[in-house]
């Protein structure tokens, strides 16, 4: 029992990560239907800015604001200068997404260039305490880190269910042309959706350094793949869904590397995208997602 | 009350010309008809008028030239456009459609408005809280013209609101437009290929061919025209 107590929340701390990339990923695609492959190099990129204030002596939870405020500027202008060239929503998916994975390289690299490659030490946020629950000890990092988790999904899911931003970005996603003859002003917006995806992902970059205590170039790697496959499994245009699909791809990845013995760490990546293959067979707009509603 | 006067109109898509100098004028509470065939224009005109393409030429609202402004400034200035195929919020409800069409009003005035027009179309008040995706051809097309009220237009823009709807529903939705803008004494500009309906609600009309104003006159006049009664009314 306490070993499955520690493996469930193992499974969530690593959960919590894709789950919040996922977020930035659904709130991108739900402002302007567009994939951001650079939304991991993005928070990587943000979380260096975290980790330059706290080297010069900010307190860390001001440096997370403070690199969410900068990734929400660059965000908003890389929307601004980059994927409006490229035509925005109606331009061209392919032509963007090569583009966002041209960012990808660019940031990896660029970040390489300004802090080094070699991973730098951070400090953990919610401290090196540990709480016993069930008789495992868990640390009080994945406490905090589920706790500040649930309060971006309320906060986004009020957002775009019960504020006038939140519906100027529906509106926009699902019908652009029409959003701005009703009068939104739609390139802000889509500054908006994008901004706040950045500020997200600066939040999912500053606790991944947080929980491996130190930061590096390649920390959000394979964050970023277990957080499409987080954002596959709930389903693109919900938010809850890329919580929920996140939590259950660490549990089921620790879960199984855990208890199967034939699967062993070396084939840590296979649960979880075995189970959003099964989820997409079943029900293909994922476990949250809408389906499409064809106009009649 | 708006006056508007489109003065030499020109617009097209990249190297195609669609429009070739079009002039015409609507004054206050008017109904105005511009018929015309498919590719003659009419989508164009309403899309270059409303500020969603470039344009040469002049579009003046109450004497002040608004050519190459966006949609966004232009609504802001009273002009609502239901775009051609209804332009529904297909994602969101119908509630949230309206709100998005009362975008610009206080939240005060749209919830006054969404009442009002839920009223006007019961239809929709049975379908609030659901999304408009799934909703009739018809239904949408109330929907759509619900939203561009929301925000209080002075002039009215509707591509061809009959457009893919059967003849009862298209008769339903004429209905509807003439009984609110006579209530509220908005202006409308409809482009229709359905004459025998848009003639029978507008004042006035224009027939479009090939990107130009071919003949104009009062409704009754139009009716009456033997070959725009050939070429559109089907007799």
């Amino acid at each position: 029992m306490q070993l499955f107590v520690q493996r469930v929340f193992d499974g969530l701390q690593a959960g919590v990560i894709y789950a919040i990339l996922a977020l930035a990923i659904v709130v991108i695609f739900r402002a302007s239907g567009l994939l951001n492959f650079a939304q991991g190099e993005l928070a990587m990129f943000t979380t260096f800015i975290a980790w330059t204030f706290l080297d010069a002596g900010v307190p860390w939870w001001a440096a997370t604001i403070l690199a969410a405020v900068v990734g929400f500027g660059i965000g908003a202008l890389l929307y601004r200068l980059l994927i409006v060239r490229l035509g925005g929503p109606a331009g061209n998916p392919l032509a963007i997404v090569i583009v966002t994975i041209g960012l990808f390289l660019i940031l990896n690299d660029g970040a390489g260039i300004i802090w080094g490659a070699n991973p730098a030490k951070v400090p953990r946020v919610f401290g090196d305490g540990r709480v016993e629950v069930l008789g495992a000890g868990i640390s009080v990092q994945v406490l905090g880190l589920l706790g500040v988790l649930a309060l971006l999904v309320i906060g986004f899911g009020l957002l775009f269910q019960r504020t006038k931003l939140g519906l100027a970005l529906r509106a926009v996603t699902s019908n652009q042309e029409s959003a701005g003859l009703a009068g939104v002003k739609v390139m802000t917006t889509l500054m908006i959706g994008w901004g706040l995806a950045s500020a997200i992902g600066a939040l999912a970059g500053t606790f991944t350094a947080s929980q491996n205590a130190s930061v590096d170039t390649n920390m959000m790697q394979v964050a970023l793949i277990y957080a499409f496959a987080a954002a596959t499994l709930g389903g693109f245009d919900s938010p809850l869904g890329a919580v929920v699909g996140g939590l259950i791809i660490g549990l089921v990845s620790e879960l199984v590397v855990g208890y199967v013995d034939v699967i062993g760490p070396d084939l840590r990546l296979l649960p979880g995208f075995v189970l959003v293959l099964v989820v997409l067979l079943v029900r293909p707009q994922g476990l949250f997602g809408s389906a499409q509603v064809a106009r009649a | 009350m708006i006056t508007l006067e489109v003065r030499d109109l020109v617009a097209g898509y990249g190297p195609v010309r669609v429009l070739e100098g079009v002039s015409l004028d609507l004054t206050g509470g008017e109904v105005v008809v511009v018929l015309g065939a498919n590719g003659a224009g009419k989508t164009t005109l309403l899309r270059a008028i409303s500020g969603m393409i470039p344009v040469q030429g002049a579009v003046r609202l109450d004497g002040v030239d608004v050519a190459g402004r966006r949609p966004e400034a232009l609504l802001r200035k009273g002009v609502a456009h239901v775009p051609q195929g209804r332009g529904t919020f297909n994602d969101l409800t119908v509630e949230e459609n309206l709100r998005v069409g009362g975008f610009t009003r206080t939240s005060a005035e749209v919830a006054e408005d969404t009442e009002r027009w839920l009223d006007l179309f019961p239809r929709l008040r049975e379908r609030r809280d659901q999304r408009a995706g799934s909703m009739s051809g018809g239904e949408q097309q109330m929907l759509a013209i619900a939203r561009a009220l929301m925000s209080r237009p002075s002039l009215l823009l509707l591509d061809e609101p009959s457009l893919g709807l059967a003849p009862l529903v298209t008769a339903d939705v004429f209905s509807s437009i003439h009984s609110v803008v006579g209530e509220l004494g908005t202006g409308v500009l409809v482009v229709e290929q359905n004459a025998n309906l848009a003639l029978g609600i507008a004042d006035r009309g224009y027939v479009l061919e090939t990107g130009s104003i071919v003949s104009s006159g009062t409704a009754a006049e139009l009716s009456a025209d033997d070959s725009i009664r050939r070429a559109y009314l089907g007799v």
